[in-house]
């Protein structure tokens, strides 16, 4: 058999679509480790719907993973895929609108039989019917094979068989993209010790499909796609969730206190509850309460006992959360309060994406209740945001919200590790002894206007706090003397504003000097704004761009920033909350480019708005 | 600074001896309760007694919601948090789990407790959350002026029910004993010593101890425990003191008592008629709670014999000290945490 060529690729964006119980998220995961195994760099979007199990076959069951991979730097999951494998006549429909005209199809012929294209609503068969001439479709029947690879192996069901077929798309992609076999041979190896039957299928389902790119004519090139240039060091592929839980563990860690996280089940938040509670050697409580509420309330009693409090929810439960904050916002504890976006309003689109928080976290609670709010803006800046929000919560003794959304949830990226006497070192600095003579007030300020921290357990320092109006600068006796609430008030916002003191100034990617246009960026809207801008660019046009990480205090050189420009534009997955701000802060014309659909702004549809706004 | 876990604070003297008396947990502020208020029966017993426990005021934490109750946590001298409407429990679980070496106590009312507050309140006691909870009992919103609560009778007529309310009221103990609440107990603001000793029973359980107290609101509520809380009413003749071990009869001269049925269900008899050996013997530490929930239901509202002392005391598992033995087991499974290793475990690649 001929040799058959080898093409090199710069980027290559990969969607594997299927059913929901097609076993696309776990297909997507595996190639994208395999990916990262060999230095490209990459960016992956998980889709999948909110039921668990919707009707096999239907539209609104298809699950889906994009990975975006190349031997450059890369800041998003892609526009548009160059590749979509569909398992079925639902997942070509839902998802071949988005597929780049030209690219490929590979399709699991057999998912394509008369029933599933009905309730797909195709009146035929799209792989027949010359609808798909515009892309370079291969027909694969992935069941037949798959099943046809296993027989011989004992302990395994037809339906088992058949249920392998994702790992043969896998193999066949693996083949096509140059992909290491040995990865993901010994993930399955490792994963499936204990059901050796189910091991053995997959397996041979993978190295059937691998063969098959191989052998079988269908195919007549095969991809290579170098690895990336990067930085020294070590790396690993991570998502947002886990980065989230891995900075509050490092949060826990850098300033000696324990980790408290309370939690409710909520898609997305669940994620951080679920990986913090396997962290249980780092001393580390996860309490799953009984309702949002009572979260909030827990995390604030262990920030009261001295431990880094922190409860994590999504949109429906901050709202729940809002009585809370406020209290905290009284008692000047320390806490972190983690908010995974997700679309609204109410129940909305739980699975998918939005960042539409941003107001609720700013102003979300009865009366002047301010406090500070930090933004993630890629899946492994979740990570030192985390620590970020930690180290201004117990630095202020303040709670922070931490925004994050979906899309950073649950995308991945490779992480460049960092050392960790590296990272920033936190100091709880504890009351211990009585701050006047012989007298402990429980109010009385520092320099950064923080009250002491005295937790229970501590002799001397006995003290009661509470939500009533207190003397805010001593005691903390209640107080409804009326001079006493307007100087309190102006306290606590005077201290959120003192974070701004630490922030260090923005960093204005402006490279000629002479843009026009300032892009305003905020949230996971980055790397969507950097690909966009640097397009832009490339089109002889001059665009400046900046992106916020502190959202609250806002830092105390943007406004000087944003009146350099004739325009800002804020690309925001809402309808305009940040332009809302900075036009209310700094009296600038400042306009939205706003999505909502569930999905993250792309770079092209941002490169568009961007060069019609210059017109 | 944080403690150790080594030290449980259940209430019991922690080996060392400390001094204590009442004036050590009385605070500098001035309670602000109307005159007349059963909240300072309550405040003035309850200061009196913390002195037995031997626990120090630096070990203790007393936790309040909102109400006339609320304002409980600002008067006794030890740490304490004054949260909001109905998250006390939660708020205290967040204090007992982080810390079981302190001693936390809860204060609670009706409305905060088991209206806008149920949640929390049953949570805490069928995880058994080592706090004492003690949950003040008047019947009626009494810091809003005076709506009626969740254990208003039906038809009460208050400011927001001119034509009588139409709410089946909660019966606390009831309550209390169907989340499985591992200790419950009633008392009565006036009676001193019976409320000592249930708050030195509370105090020695290890674990969620639940204490309803009748409370008189003179100013909304005058006189609503009156049958089995006031001499001039007829309290002796009205209280069934529970008393582990003992054979349950009450009445001035002990002339009545309570009978199980064959379908066991309760039922208040003459003992005269039904003979001694009939009565029913009190046994506070039987694990099925079904016959503590009978003895609550004896009495739905106080207006006529009720049993007051300790329904039920029995061992469980205490949630903080779970917690803190599941973090111990996995430090000496998976070794205490290195957060270097965690970072880099997985996959991981190096670039040169």
């Amino acid at each position: 058999m001929a040799q058959k060529a080898v093409e090199e690729r710069e980027r290559v964006v990969i969607r594997f679509a299927g059913d929901s119980g097609d076993g696309m998220q776990l297909t997507g995961d595996r190639f994208t480790n395999a990916t990262a195994m060999i230095g490209n760099d990459l960016a992956t979007l998980p889709d999948f719907p909110a039921e668990i199990r919707a009707p096999a076959g239907t539209l609104h069951g298809v699950s889906a993973f994009q990975i975006h991979f190349a031997s450059a730097d890369i800041l998003t999951p892609g526009d548009q895929p160059n590749v979509l494998v569909a398992m079925n006549p639902a997942a070509l429909k839902v998802n071949l609108d988005d597929v780049a005209k030209g690219g490929i199809v590979i399709a699991n012929e057999d998912g394509f039989t008369d029933r599933n294209l009905e309730k797909a609503g195709y009146e035929s068969n799209p792989l027949e019917d010359g609808s798909l001439d515009e892309f370079h479709l291969y027909k694969v029947p992935m069941t037949t094979i798959t099943v046809r690879a296993l027989d011989g192996i004992g302990g395994v069901t037809k339906k088992e068989a058949e249920r392998s077929k994702n790992f043969f798309a896998l193999g066949l992609l693996s083949w096509m993209y140059g992909r290491p076999t040995e990865v993901t041979e010994r993930w399955i190896e490792r994963k499936f010790a204990s059901k050796e039957a189910i091991r053995d299928a997959n397996l041979a389902a993978f190295r059937a499909g691998y063969n098959f790119g191989e052998t079988t004519e269908i195919f007549a090139v095969h991809y290579e796609v170098k690895p990336a240039p990067a930085e020294p060091g070590t790396y690993r592929n991570i998502n947002g969730a886990t980065a989230t839980a891995y900075g509050l563990v490092a949060a826990s860690a850098r300033s000696g206190l324990p980790l408290f996280y309370a939690s409710y089940p909520i898609t997305p938040a669940s994620e951080l509850l679920h990986e913090l509670s396997k962290h249980k050697n780092f001393d580390v409580r996860t309490f799953q309460a009984e309702d949002e509420i009572a979260a909030a309330n827990m995390a604030l009693g262990a920030a009261f006992a001295g431990h880094l409090g922190v409860t994590g929810t999504s949109g429906p439960g901050l709202d729940l959360k809002a009585e809370t904050l406020g209290l905290a916002v009284a008692l000047e504890l320390p806490m972190v309060i983690v908010d995974v976006q997700r679309a609204g309003p109410s129940t909305g689109m739980p699975t998918k994406t939005e960042a539409a928080d941003l107001l609720l976290a700013m102003y979300g609670r009865h009366g002047e209740s301010p406090l500070p709010i930090v933004a993630a803006y890629t899946p492994s800046s979740c990570f030192d945001a985390a620590l970020e929000a930690a180290r201004i919560a117990v630095t202020y003794r303040t709670p922070v919200i931490l925004l994050t959304d979906t899309f950073l949830a649950n995308s991945s990226e490779p992480w460049r590790l960092p050392a960790v006497e590296d990272l920033p070192s936190i100091d709880p600095s504890f009351a211990e002894r009585p701050n006047m003579g012989t007298e402990f007030l429980p109010y009385l300020r520092d320099e950064n206007l923080a009250r002491p921290w005295a937790v229970p357990g501590t002799e001397g320092l006995e003290h009661r706090i509470g939500g009533l109006e207190k003397e805010a600068d001593s005691t903390g006796n209640i107080s409804y003397d009326a001079q006493n609430h307007q100087w309190a008030t102006d306290l606590r916002t005077a201290k959120v504003l003192k974070v701004a003191d630490e922030i260090p100034p923005l960093e204005v990617d402006d490279p000629s000097g002479e843009a026009e246009m300032l892009i305003l960026g905020w949230g996971s809207t980055y790397g969507a704004i950097r690909v966009a801008v640097n397009r832009v660019r490339d089109r002889g046009k001059h665009v400046a761009r900046v992106h916020l990480y502190h959202m609250n205090p806002l830092p105390k050189d943007l406004g000087e920033i944003l009146r350099r420009y004739r325009t800002v534009l804020v690309p925001e997955m809402n309808t305009g909350q940040l332009v809302k701000l900075v036009r209310a802060e700094y009296l600038v014309d400042a306009q939205v480019f706003s999505k909502v659909q569930g999905q993250p702004i792309f770079a092209e549809e941002l490169e568009e708005e961007i060069i019609r706004r210059m017109a | 600074m944080t403690e150790g876990n080594g030290q449980r604070g259940n209430g019991q003297p922690t080996g060392v001896p400390v001094e204590l008396s009442k004036k050590d947990f009385v605070s500098d502020q001035e309670p602000r309760w109307c005159p007349g208020c059963g909240d300072y029966a309550i405040l003035s017993t309850v200061q009196g007694f913390l002195p037995e426990l031997g626990v120090p005021t630096h070990k203790m934490v007393w936790v309040a919601g909102i109400g006339c109750s609320g304002r409980f946590a600002y008067y006794v001298d030890t740490y304490g948090v004054h949260g909001i409407h109905g998250r006390a429990p939660a708020l205290a679980t967040g204090i007992a789990t982080a810390r079981p070496d302190l001693t936390v106590w809860v204060v609670t009312g009706d409305g905060d407790g088991l209206s806008i507050g149920g949640n929390h309140l049953i949570h805490a006691l069928r995880r058994n959350v080592d706090l004492k909870i003690l949950l003040f009992n008047n019947q009626i919103y009494g810091l809003t002026k005076g709506q009626y609560s969740p254990t208003s009778e039906e038809g009460k007529v208050t400011k927001s029910t001119p034509f009588g309310s139409l709410d089946h009221p909660f019966n606390p103990v009831a309550l209390a004993i169907g989340a499985e609440a591992a200790f419950v107990a009633r008392t009565i603001d006036n009676d001193r010593q019976h409320f000592t000793e249930v708050l030195r029973a509370a105090a020695n359980h290890t674990g969620a101890a639940f204490i309803e107290i009748y409370q008189n609101c003179n100013v909304f509520n005058d006189g609503a425990f009156a049958a089995v809380r006031d001499k001039q009413h007829g309290a002796q003749r009205n209280q069934i003191r529970l008393e582990h071990g003992k054979p349950i009869r009450f009445g001035e001269q002990g002339e009545k008592g309570v009978v199980q049925k064959s379908d066991g269900s309760l039922e208040i008899v003459d003992v005269e008629a039904a003979g001694e050996d009939a009565l029913l013997v009190h046994d506070a530490h039987r694990e099925n709670p079904a016959l503590a929930f009978s003895l609550a239901q004896l009495a739905h509202q106080p207006t006529g014999p009720t049993p007051i002392g300790v329904f039920r005391d029995v061992r469980r598992p205490v949630y903080g000290e779970a917690m803190d033995q599941q973090l111990e087991m996995a430090a000496q499974k998976m070794g205490r945490g290195d957060l270097g290793k965690l970072l880099h475990a997985g996959d991981t690649w190096t670039v040169e």
